[in-house]
């Protein structure tokens, strides 16, 4: 049964496809991060932490791409009412990237990092070895040629066809990704320089374009399955990204507290991230408000599920976590502490994972010919998935909270001299890490039973 | 949402906001680029330094430890490390030795990888951290441990 309103529509399976077995791959080594944690030795050196830890945020990083392309090559044909402008180049561009990700990967997993930097030549233009830039500079390049192909598709199929504010929205969230890329190849040798214009990819991305994204895939996800007025959604759409971009952009100055940088960013910092939480909380009454006026009951129950769960989570996970300890005093405790983990995991879960299975959950029936929505017991099982690795999250959350409160009580609250060290205090942080993982571990389950709900089919009525 | 807000009204204060904000955000980021030689040390980068960053870089050190507060917490804080582990007097003879007793192999603890680096590499990372802890970073961290 074929419901695609637009053939072209179809490239964002493999993407979608790509991105899940990716997901399962960050998870994995998220576990061995995890337990490495209590159990320094664990792997005797085959992984060692770094390497985990590349693969781990690497990993996200990747799939979450692969996710945001394929959502727009799902929404866009439909929106714009036109054809792909050329779903071959999108294929072409989906084994690019795909080889370049998994050869990456592996140069991670196989050699050491030095002599990966020596293969690609890193030497003539360095740019890897920092925080969640590690990629060869070679990937680098193919990421820049990928998302330039993908913009060049999308822009020509918005051209040709209708201009929405959802079309529009995705795009400038899609370009801001692309150019701020572009500092991602600037390394000064310069420490406070160098760190300086890393947030410009790092914040102005998480912070920034991947809200608006966010917010377009929501939206278009909301028009399907609530049947509400277009109208409606688009402008709480505008008012929610612009209180995320007015927020986001000066609230990058909670980044540059500690960072030889003037002191006025700690009051530009602080003012605006205490406004951050706004959007998201903004998108909380949005979603809830947009299925209460539904008009009409979509099959999919789940979509809707993930849809709401998203806009929960991100609020949650980005905006409360986030605004704990984005306060300059309080941040001077708390920098580059566990908090910092706990924020991280769940903002990233709630806004960017979660949204990108609200889309899948919406979209995968579809694709694969299933019609409107799964039948109800693969969508059961479907939100089995969701809750598990829901609440697992949250829990992860805590877990570090509680590690984070601690570190900072025995580590950085006592005088010098009286403090606790790193790793004396991470002896004591033992029991909250070893909870973590148990956490992380039934998030796995969670993730397993969500994947298994692709192949649960309907029980023959005898 | 009242019906005198319009979609319109909404599309452009999204549009206006986010270019006035970035605006100045370009703005502070002019007048912070002009500040910063006061602050981050620069006039003390040697080739040593800058060899010591690539070296930093090269290794990945960042998927452990954390720099001023950035990168893995999985490790200590190497921005002040300079001053915990001897400062002037002590810190490249601990920093040589420490590299070459790597890996602890203790068992249970967290286990640093041996880098094979040669003493001039060694010294070269010695300066990069000493560098980097010479910074005016506006008093972080809050005590020696990092």
């Amino acid at each position: 049964m074929n419901t695609l309103k637009y053939q072209s529509q179809a490239v964002a399976k493999p993407y979608f496809v790509f991105a899940l077995i990716l997901f399962v791959g960050q998870i994995l080594f998220g576990l061995i991060m995890g337990l490495q944690y209590v159990v320094g030795d664990f792997l005797g050196g085959a992984i060692p932490f770094n390497v985990a830890r590349m693969v781990h945020t690497n990993l996200l990083i990747v799939w979450l791409l692969f996710g945001f392309m394929g959502s727009a090559y799902y929404l866009v044909p439909e929106e714009a009412e036109t054809e792909l402008y050329s779903p071959k180049l999108a294929i072409i561009l989906f084994w690019v990237f795909a080889a370049a990700g998994v050869l990456t990967i592996l140069g991670y997993l196989l050699v050491p990092y030095s002599t990966l930097a020596d293969i690609t030549f890193n030497e003539l233009w360095p740019t890897m070895g920092r925080e969640f830039l590690e990629q060869p500079t070679i990937t680098k390049l193919g990421i820049v040629v990928v998302c330039l192909g993908f913009l060049f598709n999308l822009g020509m199929t918005i051209l040709k066809g209708r201009k929405t504010a959802i079309n529009m929205v995705l795009m400038t969230g899609l370009i801001g990704l692309a150019v701020f890329f572009l500092f991602s190849f600037y390394n000064p040798t310069n420490l406070a320089l160098d760190k300086y214009f890393w947030w410009f990819v790092v914040h102005l991305w998480v912070e920034g374009v991947w809200e608006l994204i966010m917010g377009a895939i929501l939206a278009y996800v909301l028009i399907k399955i609530t049947g509400v007025d277009r109208e409606v959604i688009e402008k709480w759409l505008y008012v929610i990204i612009a209180m995320a971009l007015i927020s986001g952009i000066l609230g990058t100055g909670h980044h540059f507290y500690w960072l030889a940088t003037p002191e006025y960013w700690q009051w530009v910092g602080s003012i605006f991230s205490a406004i951050e939480p706004l959007p998201f909380f903004a998108m909380v009454l949005y979603a809830f408000n947009m299925v209460n006026r539904r008009r009409r009951e979509h099959p999919n129950k789940a979509a809707t599920l993930w849809a709401l769960g998203t806009a929960v989570m991100a609020f949650l996970g980005a905006g409360v976590w986030g605004f704990l300890h984005t306060l300059a005093p309080v941040n001077y405790y708390t920098h580059g502490s566990q908090i910092t983990a706990a924020h991280g995991h769940m903002a990233f879960y709630g806004a960017y994972a979660m949204i990108v299975m609200t889309i899948i959950s919406f979209a995968m029936p579809k694709l694969r010919g299933i019609g409107e929505a799964n039948c109800n017991r693969a969508q059961v099982r479907e939100m089995w998935g969701f809750w598990l690795m829901t609440v697992a999250m949250v829990f992860i959350t805590l877990f570090l909270t509680g590690a984070g409160v601690l570190q900072v009580w025995l580590q950085r609250l006592p005088e010098s001299g009286e403090a606790l060290s790193f790793m004396a205090t991470q002896d004591k942080l033992a029991i909250f890490y070893w909870m973590r993982e148990v956490a992380g571990v039934v998030f796995l389950l969670g993730l397993i039973a969500y994947i298994s709900s692709f192949w649960v089919k309907e029980k023959a009525t005898a | 949402m009242s019906e005198s807000f319009t979609k319109g009204m909404a599309r452009n204060i999204y549009y206006g906001g986010s270019v006035f904000f970035f605006l100045i955000f370009l703005a502070l980021t002019f007048h912070t680029t002009k500040e910063m030689p006061e602050r981050d040390n620069r006039q003390n980068i040697t080739e040593s330094v800058e060899r010591g960053k690539h070296l930093w870089e090269k290794n990945n050190c960042i998927g452990c430890h954390s720099l001023l507060g950035e990168g893995a917490y999985f490790a200590p804080e190497l921005g002040n490390v300079f001053q915990r582990r001897g400062g002037e007097a002590g810190f490249k003879m601990f920093l040589n030795g420490w590299m070459k007793a790597q890996p602890l192999n203790i068992p249970g603890r967290r286990q640093m990888p041996n880098f094979h680096l040669n003493d001039q590499e060694i010294d070269d990372l010695a300066e990069f951290l000493k560098w980097t802890s010479e910074m005016d970073i506006n008093g972080w961290p809050p005590n020696i441990e990092g």
